[in-house]
């Protein structure tokens, strides 16, 4: 670096470091935020610039925090840069005030330091945008399969969403894992919250029964509305042996039939008796 | 080569694979299930893949072809055991072991052969 952009760099670090209260005072006024965290952040410069060495790291771990807190609280990335690129105008000021040419000049070199930490803010709120969508989507994957026990013997899948390969795969394999560890004989797909069925999930559904049946389990597609019933048939997907009941319940008496459970009416409930009466 | 044991429990065959069969094993195993069955006398054949993790084309037509062979000497097969994995590369292969009885374990297994003797004899 020449001599006098050295001369202009230690001015506008004097003047800087001169005027705490009032940048501090500035920058709260033009950027909105707490007073508490600029405070944070200038000591934060203030250390960083004063020091032989200009280390920011103390500063980038406060501005990452800082941005990562505004992610959550559902600040927009530009509030976020505006805070910081603010520091810019609030020490402009305090160079017009100076008035000195050596001042002009530093902040140059000031305004660019302002805006890599501000780029910098930018880059942490996207990659902590991009952490909450990855996590919320292994969430709403885990969350989208479970596996539930309907009887000693039989388990249910009421598949929620729409299913792609991915998904298909998951519940293809949590499914077949349950019929391991339980022992259950009998399986139920229930596609009721399935919006809609395409060539291709009829193929993966067929997979997961023919999957089944190798391992020794018996499988029912069930929730086949009138509407999907209608698209299978017009797509000519054949279904061949496989098992499908239009509800759940259908389901379960047939995978309870195929267990050997039978089922009877018992004595009228006093509800039901209460009922004919009236 | 290593050759498979083939036991008998009553009627019934059992034949554990714990290894991870060779083509020669394959056809070796073929050869003396087809005889232990004529010689025993037996009228069901389990063969338990519990500790198998790999099954390919080979493997998978060969379950086809004990199945069919034993069925022919009125002895029933039941493949137990199978592990989800295998069972979903099974299918991606596009191998549905036609003609196979599939039990989800041994005890499964034993008791299905049971209940078809019961329902034919």
């Amino acid at each position: 670096m020449t001599v006098p952009a050295e001369a202009a760099r230690r001015r506008i670090v004097d003047l800087f470091l001169s005027s705490e209260e009032r940048l501090l005072q500035r920058w709260t006024q033009l950027s909105g935020a707490s007073s508490d965290e600029l405070r944070d952040l200038y000591q934060a410069l203030h250390a960083a610039l004063s020091g032989e060495e200009a280390d920011f790291a103390d500063a980038r771990g406060l501005l990452a925090e800082l941005s990562r807190g505004r992610v959550r609280q559902g600040h927009t990335p530009s509030d976020t840069a505006r805070l910081v690129f603010s520091l810019k105008e609030a020490l402009y000021e305090v160079v017009e005030a100076d008035g000195g040419p050596d001042a002009l000049r530093g902040f140059v070199w000031f305004s660019r330091l302002v805006d890599d930490l501000g780029l910098y803010t930018f880059e942490t709120y996207t990659s902590a945008r991009e952490r909450i969508i990855f996590d919320q989507t292994e969430q709403l994957l885990e969350l989208s399969t479970p596996v539930v026990k309907l009887w000693e013997g039989i388990v249910a899948v009421p598949l929620v969403g729409t299913l792609d390969s991915a998904r298909a795969q998951v519940v293809m394999e949590k499914l077949l894992q349950t019929l391991v560890d339980t022992g259950s004989e009998q399986a139920v797909i229930d596609i009721t919250g399935v919006p809609a069925v395409d060539t291709q999930v009829a193929q993966h559904l067929l997979k997961t029964v023919v999957a089944a049946r190798l391992m020794g389990a018996e499988c029912v597609i069930s929730g086949i509305r009138p509407q999907i019933a209608h698209t299978i048939v017009t797509l000519g997907i054949e279904f061949g042996d496989i098992v499908t009941k239009a509800s759940l319940a259908d389901a379960l008496a047939y995978a309870l039939g195929r267990s050997g459970v039978e089922i009877t009416r018992g004595a009228p409930t006093r509800v039901a008796v209460r009922a004919e009466r009236a | 080569m290593e050759r498979v044991p083939i036991l008998k429990l009553g009627d019934i065959l059992i034949v554990s694979i714990q290894v991870d069969l060779d083509d020669q094993s394959v056809l070796a195993l073929q050869e003396d299930l087809a005889d232990t069955v004529v010689s025993s006398g037996a009228r069901g054949v389990i063969i338990d893949i519990t500790a198998v993790e790999i099954v390919d084309s080979f493997i998978g037509r060969m379950f086809s072809t004990i199945a069919a062979m034993t069925r022919m000497l009125d002895a029933e097969t039941v493949v137990v055991g199978m592990r989800p994995a295998v069972a979903i590369t099974l299918v991606e292969l596009g191998l549905s072991l036609g003609g196979v009885r599939t039990a989800l374990n041994l005890e499964k297994g034993v008791a299905m052969l049971q209940h078809v003797r019961g329902t034919a004899g």
